[in-house]
C-alpha cells in the first residue's frame, strides 16, 4: 500500500463510513429505526482504530513514516490518540444507540457527525503541518458545534450551540493569526521547520507572540481558564452523550496538538511559554473547582470539573522531560474513561428531556437505581483522584511529572485543589445516598438498561479501574509514545542553511 | 512601495476592532462578522509575510482559510436561523436562559 494512503488510513475510513451512513440516512424512510446506522459508524470507528494498528505494523517495520509531502506523521504518539479517540467514539456511539431512538427521526445526521468530527481529531493528532492542523481542528470544530445544537425542540440547544460556536471561532481567529505570525518568523508552517528556525529567528517577538496566541486559541478549544466561559453553558444545554464526546476527544486531539506544538516546535522558547503554562494551569485549576462548588446543576458541575481536570493535565507540561508527554497522555486516556463514564451514567438515569438536572433532583437515587448509583459513585470518586480508580494515577503522574521539573510549588497547588474539588464530589456523592427529598417531583425516569449502554457503562468502568490498580499497560504504551515528541535535546536548534533574515524585497 | 511593516500593523488594527466588535457588539450577526474580520485580518498578515519570504506557502494557507470560513458561515448561519426561530431574538443579552 503507498504510504501516502497508509499515513491517512484510519481518517479515510472513518470519512468512508461516515459518507456511507449519511447516505443511508438519506435513503431510508422516515419512520424506521436508525439503529443500523449508529451500528455502521461503530464498525467504522473499529475499524479506523484496527487501521492505526495497521500503522504500527508499518512502523515495526520502516520506522516512523510520513505522508502527503511531509504534512502528516505516523508515529506512536499519533497511533496512541488514534486509539484513545476510535475508543471514546466507539463507547459513546454505543451509549447513544437508545438515547436517540424514540423522540429523534435523525438520528443518522449524529452517527455521521461523530465520525466526522473524529476524523477531524484524529488528523489534529497526525499532523506536523499547521494547515493540516488547522484543517483537522476545524472539521473537529464544526462537527460539534452541530452536535451541541442536535435538540432542536429545546430553547437551550440551539443557545448552547450558538455559543459554542461564536465562542469556537473567536478562538479559531487567534489560534490561526498565532500560525500567521509563526510563519512570519521562520518562513514556513512545518513544525520541523519552525522548531529549526523559531530559537535564531530575526524577530524574537513575534515567536513569543506567535506561540501566545496559538496557546489561546488551543487553551479555548479544551476550556482553559481564563477561556473557559463558554464550557458550562454549553455542557449544559447539549445532549448528554454529545457532552460526553466533546469533553474527551476533541481535548485529547488539542492537547496533542499542544504538545507537538510546544514540545517538538517550538522547545527554544520554552523560557517564555513554561510562564503561561504556568498561569493557565493555576488559573484553570481554581477558578473550575471553585466554580464547582457554587453549581447546583450536575452537568455545570461537571463542566466546571472539566476545566479544573484541563488544569491539572498541564500541570504535567511543566517538565521537559519524557515523563511530561506520559504523564498528560495517561491523564487524557484516565480523564476521558471517568469522564464519560459519568456522563453515561447521567444519561441513562435522567433520559433525552433530561428533567433530572439538579443535584436536589438526584438526592435519594440511590434507593431507586441502586446499581447506576454506586457506578456515578465510583466515577465520582476517581474523579477526586481516590486511589484504586484511573483518576489516582493519572494525577500522580502530572504532578510527578511537575517536581520532577522543578515545579513543586506547581504540584502543591494542583493537591491543595483536589482536596476542595473532594467538597462539591462528594455533595453529588452525598446526596445520592441520602433521605430522598420529601417534595422531590419523580423525575427518574427509568429507561431500561439495553446491552449497548450496559456495554458501554461496562467498558467504561472497567478501563476506570484497571487505569487504578493495574495502569502497568498504558504507562508501557503511553511512554512508548513519547519519543516521538521528545526527540532531541531542545538547547541546540539545528544550525540549517537557511537565511537568519528573510531575503530582500525587492521594492 | 509600500513596507512590509505597514501591512502588519493594519492587519493587527483590524484584528484589534474584531476582538473589540466581538465583545461590544450585541447582535449575533454582527458578532459573527466581526470574527470574519478578524480572520481577514489573519489572511492579510499571510500574504504580507508571504511577499517578505518570497514563500507561497502563505498564500495557499490563505486559500484554505477562506474555504474554511466559508464552511463555518454556511454552519453558523443555520444555527443561528436556529436561534431565531426557538426564540425570536438575535440579541445575545436575551440569549440567556442557562444560569445556575
Amino acid at each position: 500500500m503507498p504510504s501516502n494512503l497508509l499515513a491517512l488510513l484510519p481518517e479515510i475510513i472513518l470519512t468512508i463510513f461516515g459518507v456511507l451512513v449519511m447516505l443511508a440516512e438519506a435513503m431510508l424512510p422516515p419512520k424506521r429505526s436508525r439503529k443500523p446506522l449508529g451500528w455502521l459508524a461503530i464498525f467504522g470507528a473499529m475499524f479506523a482504530g484496527i487501521a492505526a494498528n495497521v500503522q504500527l505494523q508499518h512502523i515495526h517495520a520502516v520506522g516512523v513514516f510520513t505522508g502527503f509531502y511531509g504534512t502528516v506523521q505516523v508515529d506512536t504518539f499519533s497511533i496512541f490518540f488514534h486509539w484513545l479517540i476510535a475508543g471514546i467514539v466507539i463507547v459513546v456511539l454505543l451509549a447513544s444507540l437508545d438515547y436517540f431512538e424514540g423522540p429523534v427521526t435523525h438520528a443518522g445526521e449524529y452517527y455521521a457527525l461523530a465520525l466526522f468530527g473524529a476524523t477531524g481529531m484524529m488528523l489534529m493528532t497526525c499532523s506536523v503541518e499547521l494547515l493540516m492542523v488547522f484543517i483537522g481542528l476545524e472539521i473537529s470544530s464544526i462537527s460539534t458545534y452541530i452536535l451541541a445544537g442536535f435538540r432542536k425542540g429545546q430553547a437551550t440547544a440551539s443557545e448552547s450551540s450558538l455559543k459554542y460556536f461564536l465562542l469556537g471561532s473567536f478562538a479559531t481567529a487567534f489560534f490561526l493569526y498565532g500560525i500567521a505570525l509563526c510563519f512570519g518568523a521562520t518562513g514556513s508552517t512545518h513544525i520541523s521547520t519552525i522548531a529549526a528556525r523559531i530559537g535564531t529567528t530575526s524577530a524574537p517577538l513575534l515567536g513569543i507572540l506567535a506561540v501566545a496566541m496559538v496557546l489561546i486559541g488551543l487553551g479555548f478549544k479544551v476550556s482553559l481558564a481564563p477561556f473557559h466561559v463558554w464550557t458550562p453553558d454549553v455542557y449544559q444545554g447539549a445532549p448528554s452523550p454529545v457532552v460526553a464526546l466533546m469533553s474527551t476527544a476533541p481535548k485529547a486531539a488539542a492537547f496533542a496538538v499542544l504538545l507537538r506544538f510546544l514540545f517538538n516546535g517550538t522547545p527554544a522558547l520554552r523560557p517564555h511559554w513554561i510562564l503561561l503554562i504556568e498561569i493557565l494551569a493555576v488559573l484553570s485549576m481554581t477558578i473550575g473547582n471553585l466554580g464547582a462548588l457554587l453549581q447546583q446543576n450536575v452537568k455545570r458541575l461537571l463542566a466546571y470539573s472539566s476545566i479544573a481536570h484541563a488544569g491539572y493535565l498541564l500541570v504535567a507540561f511543566t517538565s521537559f522531560h519524557e515523563d511530561a508527554v506520559s504523564g498528560a497522555l495517561f491523564y487524557s486516556v484516565a480523564y476521558a474513561a471517568m469522564n464519560i463514564g459519568a456522563l453515561l451514567v447521567l444519561t441513562q438515569i435522567s433520559g433525552y428531556e433530561e428533567q433530572a438536572t439538579t443535584i436536589d433532583d438526584f438526592t435519594g437515587l440511590a434507593l431507586k437505581r441502586p446499581g447506576m448509583s454506586a457506578l456515578l459513585g465510583f466515577f465520582l470518586l476517581s474523579l477526586i483522584g481516590i486511589p484504586f480508580t484511573g483518576g489516582f494515577f493519572g494525577k500522580f503522574y502530572a504532578f510527578s511529572a511537575a517536581v520532577h521539573g522543578g515545579h513543586v510549588w506547581l504540584a502543591i497547588v494542583g493537591l491543595a485543589n483536589s482536596g476542595v474539588a473532594c467538597f462539591y464530589y462528594l455533595r453529588l456523592l452525598a446526596a445520592l445516598y441520602s433521605r430522598p427529598l420529601t417534595d422531590s417531583r419523580d423525575y427518574i425516569l427509568s429507561p431500561r438498561l439495553t446491552f449497548p449502554v450496559a456495554a458501554a457503562l461496562a467498558f467504561a468502568g472497567l478501563a476506570t479501574l484497571i487505569l487504578g490498580v493495574a495502569p502497568g499497560r498504558v504507562l508501557n504504551m503511553v511512554q512508548h509514545a513519547t519519543p516521538g515528541i521528545i526527540a532531541a535535546p531542545a538547547e541546540q536548534p539545528a544550525a540549517s542553511s537557511f537565511p537568519a533574515t528573510p531575503p530582500a524585497t525587492n521594492r | 512601495m509600500v513596507p512590509i511593516a505597514f501591512y502588519l500593523i493594519l492587519a493587527a488594527i483590524l484584528f484589534c476592532i474584531g476582538i473589540a466588535a466581538f465583545l461590544i457588539k450585541r447582535s449575533v450577526i454582527t458578532i459573527f462578522m466581526s470574527i470574519e474580520l478578524m480572520l481577514n485580518a489573519v489572511n492579510l498578515t499571510f500574504v504580507a509575510f508571504s511577499h517578505m519570504w518570497r514563500a507561497v506557502s502563505g498564500q495557499i494557507f490563505v486559500f484554505f482559510v477562506m474555504v474554511v470560513a466559508a464552511a463555518e458561515a454556511a454552519v453558523g448561519l443555520a444555527i443561528i436561523i436556529a436561534l431565531f426561530r426557538a426564540r425570536q431574538t438575535l440579541n445575545v443579552d436575551q440569549v440567556n436562559l442557562m444560569k445556575n
